[in-house]
């Protein structure tokens, strides 16, 4: 998939899996993978992305004698998830209409 | 590797940058490791599974903006001494000038390279010009001079547009090409921001 397309999508993502309550991150990476491919090592950025957009805070919690960030998210990453449900219904139109113009003759 | 040796490896990769992003990357990667070992894993498998430090360190230096990289570099995190700011006035028409002329040559330098990767498109518009006017001259050529001047004017023609189409599959990579190379140069950049820290 198209890099830029996919960053975008990555970043919804990783609110959604926030959005019903606090995980972190290893507990995110586990609930995507079913559904999309994400390492550790792409979601760090992702988090402090979305952390410096204000769209999530984070907490530390003491779990078994050390530290787990919690992630929780903030008014404006539900919005950005928002947005993104409202994008989707265009872009699912615009796709029913590549498929009915062009898309079969592949 | 084991966990404090991957930690290490990375303390040592991420030098350069300001300390309190080291940090949280550190306990970040510490805790996924920490995580996957509670999941079962042994420490060495849970470290492999991260991937390279080279990449994860590549992929945190391509996230920080260039002005946070300047930033730590200039002051290194601490509050220049009176003496050090003096001298940078004084030196300004020195320094200042000299500044200019490296990035200009810079600049220059990546406008040769693009100009480079835009010469692929001056050939194919070349030939298929040519292309279009050796094919368009057949009629002209076969009232004024004969068949086998006609002949020859369509051939060439058409040789020229095949070539030109073939050109233009080879720009379109030429230019693909740089934009990726644009990208590595600006990553190349930030690189010198820290590793030059690294190597003190």
């Amino acid at each position: 998939m198209d890099n830029q397309i996919k960053r975008g999508l990555l970043d919804v993502c990783v609110l959604a899996a926030i959005k019903n309550e606090d995980s972190y991150g290893y507990q995110i990476v586990k609930d995507m993978k079913p559904y999309v491919e994400i390492s550790e090592s792409t979601l760090y950025p992702i988090l402090r992305r979305l952390e410096a957009a204000e769209c999530l805070s984070v907490r530390s919690v003491e779990h078994n004698g050390r530290l787990r960030k919690y992630y929780h998210i903030l008014p404006p990453g539900l919005e950005r998830i928002r947005q993104f449900t409202a994008d989707w219904r265009e872009i699912e139109s615009i796709y029913q209409f590549i498929m009915r113009e062009g898309g079969e003759h592949e | 590797m084991n966990k404090e040796q991957f930690l290490l490896a990375l303390y040592d990769a991420l030098r350069g940058l300001p300390i309190e992003d080291v940090e949280r990357s550190i306990a970040y990667y510490r805790e996924m490791i920490d995580e996957r070992v509670e999941d079962g894993m042994s420490e060495e498998e849970a470290v492999a599974a991260l991937g390279s430090v080279e990449d994860i360190a590549a992929q945190i230096l391509t996230d920080m903006p260039l002005r946070t990289l300047v930033h730590e570099k200039v002051t290194g995190g601490r509050k220049p001494p009176v003496w050090e700011i003096v001298l940078l006035i004084l030196g300004a028409p020195l320094w200042f000038s000299l500044a200019v002329t490296a990035l200009s040559l810079l600049f220059a330098f990546y406008i040769v390279l693009w100009a480079f990767a835009l010469v692929p498109f001056a050939v194919t518009l070349s030939l298929a010009a040519a292309g279009v006017f050796g094919v368009s001259a057949c009629v002209p050529m076969l009232v004024r001079a004969g068949f086998p001047q006609m002949l020859f004017s369509l051939g060439t023609g058409l040789v020229c547009i095949g070539l030109a189409v073939l050109m233009l599959y080879a720009s379109i990579a030429a230019v693909r090409g740089m934009a990726k190379l644009s990208g590595q140069i600006w990553l190349w950049v930030k690189s010198l921001f820290v590793r030059k820290e690294a190597a003190r």
